[in-house]
C-alpha cells in the first residue's frame, strides 16, 4: 500500500506574494521527492476515549450560562479519499472566530466583542462511512493585515488526520454565496478555480433544522492509496 | 477515471492554537487536550529533549508555528493503536522567543530507516503544511534511504540535529543558505 502522489499544481504554491506572510515562509528549494516509508504510511490513531461527546457542539462547549450569538448552523459531510471510499474513525477539528468575526485567542486585538458563551473549536471522529457533523454559529467575516484593506470572507478552518501521516491536511471552509470569497488573496493562492469551489460549502436545506439550525455540507476527500499489485524493486537495485 | 481530487490545503492561520492547541491560544475548553501528554512512566526508552526554534528567510523566529511529531517507538514500532506509547506530539514554542521544547524518548531504526522524528509543520503564511525530519547526530545514519537521497552534504546536514546525550537541537529554516530539506511525500 502507498500513496496517491499529491497534486502540488491543485494546491497553493509555497509562494503567493498576494499573500504577504508566505514571502518570507516559502521554501525556495525544491522539496525532495520520494515514495512514502512506513513513516508516513503510519500515522496516530484517534478513539472515542481521546475527546468528549460534546466536543463537536460549539453551541454549548463553551456556554457560560447563556447561548453564542450569531446564527446557528450545523456543518456536516463525509471524509471520503480520492478513490471515494470513507475514511472511518478519523479525527476532525475545526476552530473559527465568532459570529463578529473576532477569535478567542490572546493575540486577536479585532475590536469585534468577544462572546462570552463562544470557545470557536469543536472536535469529532467520522462515524463508519466517514461522515462527521458540528453545531456551530456562523463565523463573521474579519479583517486582516495583507493589503490595507483586506477582509476574510467568513470560514471555519478544518484539520484532518486520515490513517497516514502524509494524508495529513489543513483546510479553510467557505460559505456559499459570500461576496467576500473572490477579493480574498488567500483563496487566491489556490490556482485553479475547481480547486477553489471544492472549499465553497453549500447550503444544505434538507439538513436544516426547522424553526432551529440551517445546514451547510462540507465534504473533504485526502490522498487515496494505490494498490501495490507488484512490489517495487527497492531503492538503488 | 472517477478519481476525487484531493481537499485543496489552506494555510492555518495565525490562529492555529485555538483548535488545536487551545489552552496555548489562552482557554480552557477540553478535559484532554490531544498531544500534549508525557511520556508516561513504563514506556521503554532512552528519555530525550529536542529544542529548536523555526526560522524565516529574514531570520526571525515563527513564533505562531504548530509543529505534529510522528515517531516510532524505542524498537521502531509505529503505534498499531494499542495502549501505550502513542508516538505523536503536538509542539507549540514560546510566543515571546519562538523556542520549541519536545519531551519523547529515543525512536529505534525501522528497517533500513535509521532512528528520526517525522515532523510537520503549519503556520501563518505556510500554505501546505510542510514535511521534515529529523535525524540524531549520535546515530549510524549512513544506510538510511531519505538522507541518502540528497545530494549535497550541506543540504543532507539541515535534518540531522546536533548535541547528544539525550539532549538536541534542531533549527528549521524555512529559506536561506541554511533551508531544511523539505519532503514531498
Ligand atoms: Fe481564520
Amino acid at each position: 500500500m502507498t500513496l496517491y502522489q499529491r497534486d502540488r499544481t491543485w494546491h497553493p504554491p509555497a509562494l503567493a506574494p498576494d499573500y504577504k506572510t508566505s514571502v518570507a515562509r516559502s521554501p525556495r528549494q525544491a522539496m525532495l521527492s520520494l515514495e512514502a516509508t512506513a513513516s508516513e504510511l503510519s500515522g496516530p490513531r484517534f478513539g472515542h476515549s481521546d475527546i468528549a461527546p460534546g466536543d463537536n457542539d460549539l453551541i454549548t462547549n463553551y456556554a457560560k450560562g447563556g447561548d453564542p450569538v450569531g446564527e446557528r448552523i450545523i456543518v456536516h459531510g463525509r471524509v471520503l479519499d480520492e478513490n471515494r471510499r470513507p475514511v472511518p474513525h478519523t479525527l476532525v477539528e475545526i476552530w473559527q472566530a465568532n459570529a463578529g468575526g473576532r477569535y478567542r485567542h490572546k493575540k486577536d486585538q479585532y475590536l469585534a466583542a468577544i462572546d462570552p458563551n463562544f470557545g470557536g473549536c469543536g472536535r469529532t471522529l467520522t462515524d463508519a462511512d466517514g461522515r462527521y457533523a458540528f453545531r456551530t454559529i456562523k463565523p463573521g467575516a474579519y479583517p486582516w493585515r495583507n493589503w490595507v484593506n483586506n477582509w476574510r470572507p467568513a470560514h471555519i478552518h478544518v484539520s484532518v488526520f486520515g490513517h497516514s501521516f502524509a494524508q495529513r491536511l489543513i483546510t479553510q471552509m467557505y460559505f456559499e454565496g459570500d461576496p467576500l470569497i473572490a477579493h480574498c488573496p488567500i483563496v487566491k493562492s489556490i490556482p485553479d478555480p475547481r480547486a477553489i469551489e471544492a472549499l465553497i460549502a453549500p447550503l444544505d436545506l434538507n439538513e436544516a433544522k426547522p424553526l432551529d439550525c440551517l445546514a451547510y455540507r462540507f465534504d473533504i476527500v485526502l490522498r487515496g492509496r494505490r494498490s501495490t499489485f507488484f512490489e517495487n524493486r527497492p531503492e538503488g537495485n | 477515471m472517477d478519481y476525487l481530487k484531493e481537499t485543496p490545503s489552506q494555510t492555518a492561520g495565525p490562529y492555529v492554537h485555538i483548535g488545536l492547541a487551545p489552552a496555548a491560544a489562552g482557554f480552557d475548553i477540553y478535559e484532554h487536550e490531544l498531544g500534549f501528554d508525557p511520556v508516561s512512566e513504563d514506556v521503554p526508552g532512552e528519555r530525550i529533549t529536542v529544542t529548536g526554534r523555526v526560522i524565516d528567510g529574514m531570520g526571525a523566529p515563527v513564533k505562531d508555528v504548530l509543529i505534529e511529531v510522528w515517531q516510532a517507538d524505542a524498537s521502531g514500532r509505529y503505534a498499531d493503536g494499542a495502549e501505550g506509547f502513542r508516538g505523536w506530539f503536538r509542539v507549540v514554542p514560546d510566543f515571546e522567543t519562538g523556542v520549541f521544547t519536545l519531551n519523547t524518548i529515543r525512536p529505534g531504526a525501522n528497517g533500513r530507516q535509521a532512528p528520526h522524528l517525522s515532523l510537520w509543520l503549519v503556520a501563518r503564511g505556510i500554505n501546505v503544511g510542510l514535511q521534515t525530519r529529523m535525524y540524531f547526530p549520535d546515530a549510524d545514519n549512513s544506510a538510511d534511504p531519505v538522507l541518502n537521497l540528497i545530494e549535497q552534504p550541506h543540504r543532507r546536514a539541515t535534518l540531522i540535529a546536533t548535541g547528544g546525550k539525550g539532549s538536541y537541537d534542531f533549527d528549521i529554516h524555512l529559506q536561506g543558505e541554511k533551508e531544511t530539506v523539505f519532503l514531498d511525500v
